[in-house]
């Protein structure tokens, strides 16, 4: 690099703003990372899962009971829906609405813990054990993981909530919290998409 | 974002032993903790050795000799070459890009607080049976054979990779976001694409090894049967699981220390690095390719004909990026002014037989080659040849390279000179041999071994003697360095990149201006003036005043 | 910039060919070879020895010649000469390894088929219906039901005409028993004619093993629930080791055992005396034949010399 075009560049406003008014947020940045790495836990498992699959010749396993879809059907829409739910708490906190940020997290928070529930419902009436099968403990481990995930995102949303009674803590310009809980709540939803065909449909 | 923890200039002593997000201190952390393992993990692997002197199990019984075994590979991989790597990742990313800290600097001290708790998980399986079934924990063997010893090895390796991944979000973080605004990608210091390249495949191979050992962590504790035959699993899912991760891991301990060679042999042989661009582009050839070769570990296991040749294939072809660093390096040093320092040495040291660890490496990619060495002494030689040969000596190169900016002392360089010819030769005597002890067929891990195979051991035992006389006289050296050493310079040794414009060591806030990037990480002989930031300020004033 | 004349590199490279050459057959690192696909796994190994002998050599001459040549005199502060490429180069040693591993990646793919890799249930397919009565039960859960991978080493392709031998491998902490399908002998060591076709089925009763015979430069996993294939023809008559190469346990270093490559009149006399033997032993124990006894029974001898003890053997389940 030559002394004139460094000099130019040295000199200009942009160095002298990024220096001094602290740095721009990359905290989502790492979000994102984290979440692609989490995925290749999710991957990883998905892909025992099919390998289990094809290498047996009856899938699931002869003696296995039938799995009860209608329950995790409803479970499922509605676990989706909360995602554009959440959605609009994003949209509303945008435009410094607080309150609607409130309302829209405070009602995925309550389908998500639905969702738990419903979770819990089916593994206490389920015939089989987590060690009944490989068909079995690939349900429970896939599903059982999978939960806990919704378990921390609701933690998530909680903890939003939470800081969302402080006046201003969130407002327009700033609300990494709100981004980030949405950006893993969204993630937890497509992983599910994905473990419900492969588990339930397939 | 640093939180400043003492008003004065320099950190104390006592900084180094608390939740500091100074990356500095980090740095200096992951270095210290990781040779204190690195001390653990020789030992272990020197009563290996004096063991293996003799044919018979005399020395260890053949159990303890496997849970040796076991702990030394872990300790070795897990708490010593990944973690330094990291130390030197923390130390220098945020000087070399011109940054104040890490992106996340708590999350950083938090990634490196996992590790010391889960290195003593580790050796606290020895209180419970440690794990007998070698770092690769194949069930169902670690199924079988102590099941709490297994469970803390899992667990230890959990933590760990949880830190590994924590970390390798906040270097690409830096590296990509947090550049001074005129470091374009092509001006940043080649260290940094070796670890952007490094942290990728962290990011996305180590989130299936935490698959695969909660899967083995259900069959061991609840009894299911992921990988258990007798209850309907198939214990090879878990080897392509392991090896998803397990081979990118050789190249997650290896690349950082690409990096190191590529910043250490420009400033010493005084030329602009050759094929700046080649070296830079094959890191990440290298980690792309590296994710779709797993399945040369098991060639010889239940994997079908048409996919040991899918896999012989891509290997071969790591070859092709490899090669490239090995002979640019050696472009980089060809027609130089070489000031053959300890830290060059070292840097030399690595290619030549960073050289021989990949010309192996590509034998055993081939698939009828490989199904007669496999699982042989002739893999051990492999291996040790690139992670000896290769990290652990290009980890000494950037010990001796940075110590001055780390630790503002120069190190003495006749120690180090014998530090080095030591360990060289150590190496050589004591990995070479067993090439040979492979092919005539001498199985690996093993404590007893057929009579014909002795004198060849008994060398490569003398040779881990050498080695480990070795690290007397750079310890020696660093204790007489800090307390006697030179004062070093800002800039000892004239180098270009920005880690070396600020004071050494650097103030707690690294630079106390925004650094000025003067010229490209390497260019060399273009101008040969050495500058501080102080005197490039100077003359870009001047500059600015005529204009 | 020093660079030697032209006259000094193509000598320096004639010297280094040869002796790379030379090195390629002369290295004696292998054990003998003693099959037919042994050698030509030796051919492939020995033109990568040549190839990674002249790499060798140039990239640690070049080392040597730098350190000699280009150090620093003293007081120098100057810098090198600042070349920061060549692309001409820089395509050259790219396209070199390229050549290189395409030329080796195709040359492995030809033997790897040779010694018959590529579908090894082809050859087990026509012998194991009719033998099937032998197998007995299995020994696991899985056996029968997980869906037949073929795995491992089969035929090579240009037939041999000899009538092959079938043998049952059971692998178990620490010993092979070897279990000959056709005549029911049972042998903790594995006798064969030379010039036969060999066809091992590998089983494993506890934990990974491999099979590994070096003269024949063969591995192969046997791995519990699983069986895989290893087919050879020996040429030559001897004695070689069979080696556990797979981390089995504590005694994993002891799991050895003996293949010896008989000539076709000893095999078939060991042959009668050992079926003389067996029928003998079965009139004696009316219920009892030897395919039924248990590894605890089997492995008996072995232990003392191992150091396993008796506890141990009994804990192993019976797997015929
Ligand atoms: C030219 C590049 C390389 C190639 C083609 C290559 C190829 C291979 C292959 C095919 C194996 C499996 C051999 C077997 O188990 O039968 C292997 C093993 C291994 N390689 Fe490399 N390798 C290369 C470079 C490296 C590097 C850079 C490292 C680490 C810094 C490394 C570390 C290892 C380790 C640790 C093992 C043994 C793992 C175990 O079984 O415990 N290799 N290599
Ligand atoms: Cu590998
Ligand atoms: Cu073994």
């Amino acid at each position: 690099m030559s002394i004139s075009t460094s000099t130019d560049i040295t000199t200009s406003s942009v160095s002298a703003e990024h220096a001094h008014h602290g740095h721009p947020d990359h905290r989502l940045f790492g979000v994102v990372l984290f979440l692609i790495a989490e995925g290749m836990i999710f991957l990883g498992l998905f892909s025992a899962f099919l390998i289990y699959r094809s290498m047996l010749p009856v899938w699931p396993p002869e003696g296995t009971p039938e799995l009860e879809t209608l329950l995790p059907g409803i479970n499922s829409i509605i676990l989706i829906s909360s995602s554009f739910v959440m959605h609009q708490g994003q949209a509303a906190i945008k435009k410094n609405d607080v309150a609607g940020l409130r309302l829209w997290f405070g009602l995925t928070a309550l389908m998500g813990a639905i969702f738990l529930a419903g979770q819990l419902y089916e593994y206490f009436h389920l015939e089989f054990g987590l060690t009944t099968n490989l068909f079995a403990s690939s349900f429970y481990v896939l599903t059982g993981f999978h939960g806990l995930h919704v378990t921390v995102g609701l933690l998530l949303i909680l903890c939003v909530l939470w800081r969302a009674q402080r006046p201003n803590h969130y407002s327009s310009e700033s609300h990494f919290g709100v981004e980030a809980a949405e950006l893993y709540w969204h993630f937890v939803d497509v992983v599910w998409v994905i473990l419900f065909i492969l588990v339930y449909l397939l | 974002m640093t939180e400043a923890i003492s008003t004065t200039k320099q950190r104390k002593w006592q900084d180094y032993f608390t939740f500091c997000t100074d990356h500095k201190v980090i740095g200096i952390q992951y270095l210290v903790s990781s040779f204190f393992f690195y001390f653990i993990g020789g030992i272990f692997a020197e009563i290996m050795r004096t063991e293996l002197a003799t044919p018979d199990p005399d020395v260890v019984s053949p159990e303890l000799y496997n849970q040796l075994l076991t702990l030394h590979g872990t300790i070795m991989i897990f708490l010593w070459i990944v973690p330094a790597a990291a130390g030197f990742a923390n130390y220098l990313i945020p000087l070399m890009v011109g940054a104040e800290d890490m992106a996340f600097p708590r999350l950083n001290a938090l990634a490196f607080w996992i590790n010391p708790p889960a290195g003593v998980l580790l050796l606290s399986s020895f209180f419970v049976g440690a794990p007998q079934s070698g770092w690769t924990s194949y069930p169902p063997l670690s199924l079988l054979s102590g099941k709490w010893g297994e469970e803390f090895w899992i667990l230890s390796i959990l933590l760990i990779g949880t830190s590994s991944i924590l970390g390798a979000i906040n270097f690409v973080t830096t590296i990509l976001k947090m550049r001074i605004p005129e470091m374009d990608i092509h001006s940043m210091p080649l260290f940094c694409w070796a670890m952007l390249a490094s942290s990728a495949l962290a990011l996305l191979s180590t989130p299936v090894l935490a698959a695969a050992l909660v899967l083995l962590s259900f069959d061991l504790i609840v009894g299911t049967s992921f990988f258990n035959p007798a209850g309907g699993g198939d214990p090879i899912v878990y080897q392509h699981l392991f090896w998803f991760y397990s081979h990118p891991a050789v190249y997650i301990m290896i690349l950082p220390f690409f990096g190191i060679i590529s910043e250490v042999l420009p400033v010493h042989s005084r030329k602009p690095i050759f094929g700046y661009r080649a070296i830079a582009y094959s890191s990440l050839a290298i980690s792309f390719l590296g994710l779709i070769v797993w399945a040369h570990h098991m060639f010889t296991s239940g994997t079908p004909g048409w996919l040991r040749m899918f896999f012989m294939a891509t290997t071969m072809l790591i070859a092709v990026p490899t090669g490239i660093k090995i002979f640019s390096w050696c472009a980089t040093l060809w027609g130089g002014k070489l000031n053959l320092n300890t830290s060059l040495l070292f840097g030399i040291g690595f290619v030549s037989s960073f050289l021989i660890g990949g010309l192996s490496g590509v034998m055993i990619a081939s698939v009828p080659f490989d199904i007669h060495v496999h699982d042989t002494y002739f893999i051990v030689a492999h291996f040790h040849y690139v992670l000896f040969g290769g990290s652990v000596l290009g980890l000494y190169a950037g010990v001796y390279h940075w110590f001055p900016k780390m630790t503002g002392r120069m190190v003495n360089e006749t120690l180090g000179k014998i530090h080095f010819a030591m360990s060289f030769i150590g190496l050589n005597i004591t990995f070479l041999p067993m090439h040979e002890l492979g092919l005539m067929g001498m199985n690996r891990r093993i404590a007893l071994y057929d009579i014909e195979f002795q004198p060849l051991n008994l060398i490569a035992t003398i040779g881990s003697y050498i080695l480990a006389a070795s690290t007397i006289p750079f310890i020696i050296n660093v204790i007489w360095s800090l307390n006697k050493g030179k004062q070093a310079e800002r800039n000892p040794w004239r180098a270009l990149t920005l880690e070396w414009q600020t004071s050494s060591p650097p103030a707690i806030e690294n630079f106390s201006e925004t650094p000025v990037l003067w010229s490209g990480p390497y260019e060399y002989g273009i101008d040969s003036e050495p500058r501080d930031s102080d005197s490039i300020r100077d003359l870009l004033a001047e500059v600015a005043s005529e204009g | 910039m020093n660079i030697p004349s032209n006259i000094i590199t193509l000598i320096a490279g004639i010297i280094l060919t040869m002796i790379s050459l030379w090195y390629g057959q002369n290295h004696g690192l292998m054990p003998v070879a003693a099959s037919e696909e042994a050698t030509q796994v030796d051919a492939l190994f020995n033109l990568m020895v040549t190839i990674a002998c002249g790499l060798f050599l140039i990239v640690q001459g070049t080392l040597i010649f730098c350190v000699l040549k280009f150090r620093r005199k003293k007081g120098d502060t100057t810098d090198g000469p600042p070349i920061e490429g060549n692309i001409p180069l820089e395509i050259v040693w790219t396209a070199i390894p390229t050549i290189i591993v395409f030329v080796l990646s195709i040359y492995s793919f030809e033997i790897y088929n040779n010694m018959g890799g590529l579908d090894p249930m082809a050859s087990m397919a026509s012998h194991h219906s009719p033998a099937q009565h032998h197998h007995h039960e299995p020994m696991l859960a899985m056996t029968g039901e997980q869906s037949q991978l073929s795995l491992g080493i089969g035929d090579s392709p240009d037939e041999n005409s000899n009538s092959p031998v079938y043998v049952d491998v059971n692998g178990i902490q620490y010993a092979w028993i070897f279990n000959y399908t056709d005549s029911g002998i049972v042998s903790g060591e594995l006798r064969v004619p030379v010039k036969h076709p060999v066809h091992l089925n590998l089983k494993a009763g506890d934990v990974i093993h491999a099979f590994w015979l070096p003269e024949f430069r063969l591995k192969q996993d046997a791995i519990p629930g699983k069986d895989t294939t290893l087919v050879f023809t020996p040429t030559r008559i001897g004695e070689y080791p069979i080696i556990c190469a797979e981390l089995c346990g504590a005694y994993h270093g002891g799991m050895k055992s003996r293949l010896y490559v008989l000539s076709e009149s000893d095999y078939e006399k060991w042959l009668q005396e050992n079926i003389m033997a067996q029928s003998a032993q079965e009139a004696n124990t009316v219920a009892i034949s030897t395919a039924e006894m248990s590894d605890a029974e089997y492995l008996a001898p072995y232990a003392q010399e191992m150091g396993v003890n008796q506890e141990i053997i009994t804990q192993l389940r019976p797997i015929q």
